[in-house]
């Protein structure tokens, strides 16, 4: 008995993953495979704004769904993957991208981090050079073993 | 000093979490900004919701500044912005264009019919494509057009009377006072 209703269970989610992927692929005239590898590898680096943590290739939106139309006909007008990119840049921001270009306005994004190690490295140097010239032991340990 | 320095990183900490909060509240995180404004607008031909054989284009709007408001029947926020538009659509002094955006002609006739028609005219984009160069995500979505066709302010999402008083208004204000 459990076993038949875990292969239904099964059968069922296998058939509703299938459902979903469908629901998100609309059939668009691709020349050939490649073609479709490529509108689907530009389309994943792309970002649906109106559900904004999903990218347009994943995308049930109304709205991705005519994005990915506009990347298409772009393709079919012998585009390069930069110029579509550009395309939607100029419309909707870099947002639209989800890998940030390194610019004015995302140069704390992209070296913030650093930033933070530096301001770190910084703090641990400065602490230990002054315990080395004070001559100072470091602090007692066993403090920290109680709990 | 050094036992204080846990208790300053840990304040240091609550200081950035906290504004992380407040910047999130302050502001709409899914607004995205415009790379449009004082860019000029996108060339368009729409036609007339109320007679589609009439086309309205870019070039037929130049010369006076004008609003665009991008609106739809499905749309839920647009509901709540329509009574702001009834109220204060005439006072604004430049005419406003309604921009029915991926909508049914019929149903976008409707509802203006049920609510009221706050535009000096109307505009229909069913496919949407024009929408996508105006860089139109969502609706509501407002622009103003200046008289040589530059985009000069937008507004993502429903117009309030505190936004109209503080943005809008001192933006037609200027746009007026340098084109008498």
């Amino acid at each position: 008995m459990g076993k038949v209703f875990r292969t239904w269970i099964w059968l069922t989610l296998v058939a509703i993953s299938g459902l979903a992927a469908a629901q998100a692929i609309d059939p668009l005239p691709f020349r050939d495979h490649a073609e479709e590898l490529r509108f689907q590898h530009l389309t994943s680096e792309l970002r649906c704004l109106v559900c904004q943590d999903e990218d347009l290739a994943d995308s049930n939106a109304d709205f991705a769904r005519d994005l990915r139309h506009k990347v298409f006909e772009l393709m079919q007008q012998g585009k390069s993957d930069a110029q579509i990119k550009q395309y939607l840049v100029d419309r909707y921001s870099d947002f639209v991208l989800y890998d940030p270009p390194v610019n004015t306005h995302t140069w704390l994004l992209w070296f913030g981090p650093l930033l933070i190690l530096i301001a770190g490295g910084a703090v641990v140097g400065y602490t230990i050079r002054k315990r080395s010239h004070t001559g100072t032991p470091a602090a007692p340990t066993d403090n920290g073993d109680d709990w | 000093m050094s036992r204080l320095l846990p208790f300053i990183g840990f304040m240091l900490l609550a200081c950035l979490l906290g504004f992380g909060i407040w910047w999130n509240s302050s502001h709409d995180p899914t607004a995205v900004p415009s790379p449009l404004i004082n860019k000029p607008a996108p060339t368009f031909a729409l036609p007339k919701l109320d007679n589609p054989t009439q086309l309205v284009s870019k070039d037929s709007m130049l010369g006076k500044p004008y609003l665009v408001n991008v609106f739809a029947s499905w749309c839920f926020a647009c509901g709540e912005e329509h009574p702001v538009l009834m109220a204060e659509s005439k006072t604004l002094g430049i005419p406003v264009i309604g921009y029915d955006y991926k909508d049914e002609p019929a149903d976008a006739k409707a509802w203006l019919a049920q609510h009221g028609n706050p535009y000096d005219m109307v505009i229909a984009d069913q496919s949407g494509h024009t929408a996508i160069d105006f860089g139109v995500y969502g609706a509501p979505e407002t622009f103003l057009i200046d008289g040589k066709g530059v985009i000069r302010y937008k507004r993502i999402g429903p117009l309030t009377p505190d936004v109209i008083a503080r943005q809008l208004m001192p933006a037609i204000a200027a746009l007026q006072k340098e084109a008498p």
